[in-house]
């Protein structure tokens, strides 16, 4: 068994992944280019939210000191958030958030696979779930990049442009540390580099229908597991946070 | 984006097994794996579906509103045409 505090942090990395992502998607709302991708981008981030809650929940418990879902969400400073750096990058253009939702998506979809043969039930119960989910998140990124990339000359090179913003955020996803050995030792969680191979097959193929190439890096950021963020991150969590900031306690 | 870019679709949802499809509404993108995915999104977000027909609004074939008077009219006075004239043995309990 690997010990409540290193379960604890390893739970919560991936909680702010999905809330830090879902926070993203919701910011669409209203202003995505058609109805139809309004509702897409929006669904998809309440499959993310669905998840980070259950995942928060779940976080509280290992802790056992008595944080809610909402505390853990809404009530922790900038430091405290463990999420990669990926899912706070802003949404840029279309094609720059379709991009950050391939690279996560392929990313999340072997991830959950995996962790269906978790050793613990609850993480394993999430897996099931959220794995269907996933599969459309990525189906859903997939087909814009192929139409992007292989579209217009303006939409492949605003694909290209997003691709070369975002390539060296791909580093930290396959990050390991003492809290994924430890995880992976005792057949909770899978080893993020195991998932390198899948990650970089799915991306290939995607890419090559779509006629683009994954950009090399020169260098990868790195950070976000250990609480520093980019500059973009204080300004999203002052609008996530405001509510429960503004009128603790709240519910609706 | 234009409506030469991202034609119009009609979406048909069946709710249930034994159900058949059913007009839900339309839809604009792209091409046809474009539509199926809108039309997940946009018409099956709370359960409505099982399965999901998409065609081309352009190769609907629809009636002429102009001729509804040849079209229609001639079967409202064709009252046999319903089966109003049986009568139902008092056995039979649900028809």
């Amino acid at each position: 068994m690997a010990d409540p505090k290193t379960l604890f942090t390893y739970v919560l990395r991936l909680a702010d992944d999905h809330l830090i992502n879902a926070q993203r998607l919701g910011e669409w709302c209203g202003h995505a280019p058609t109805l139809e991708e309004d509702l897409s981008l929006a669904n998809i981030g309440l499959d993310l939210l669905g998840q980070a809650r259950a995942l928060y929940t779940y976080a509280g418990e290992v802790e056992s000191e008595g944080r809610t879902e909402d505390e853990l969400a809404f009530l922790r400073p900038e430091r405290e958030y463990l999420n990669v750096l990926l899912v706070e990058q802003p949404n840029g253009d279309f094609a720059h958030t379709i991009a950050r939702q391939l690279i996560y998506a392929t990313y999340m979809l072997p991830f959950w696979e995996a962790m269906r043969a978790s050793r613990d039930e609850t993480l394993a119960a999430i897996a099931a779930k959220a794995a269907k989910e996933v599969t459309y998140h990525l189906r859903h990124a997939s087909e814009w990049t192929i139409r992007l990339g292989d579209g217009t000359d303006e939409s492949r090179q605003r694909m290209i442009t997003a691709l070369d913003d975002l390539v060296s955020y791909t580093g930290e996803l396959f990050e390991t540390d003492n809290v994924t050995d430890a995880i992976v030792d005792a057949s909770i969680g899978c080893d993020p580099a195991m998932l390198r191979e899948a990650w970089d097959a799915t991306i290939a193929e995607v890419l090559a229908r779509a006629k683009l190439e994954m950009p090399s890096a020169p260098w990868m950021q790195a950070g976000g597991r250990g609480g520093r963020h980019t500059e973009h991150f204080g300004h999203l969590l002052s609008e996530l946070q405001y509510m429960q900031r503004t009128y603790p306690d709240m519910v609706w | 984006m234009t409506e030469q870019a991202t034609p119009l679709w009609e979406v048909f949802i069946r709710a249930r097994n034994g159900l058949s499809h059913k007009h839900v509404g339309s839809l604009h993108a792209a091409d046809a794996e474009m539509a199926m995915q809108a039309a997940r999104d946009v018409y099956t977000r709370r359960g409505e579906g099982l399965s999901i027909w998409i065609a081309r609004s352009a190769d609907i074939v629809a009636s002429d509103p102009v001729d509804k008077a040849m079209m229609f009219e001639p079967a409202d006075s064709k009252i046999y045409r319903h089966p109003t004239f049986y009568q139902v043995p008092d056995d039979v309990e649900n028809m």
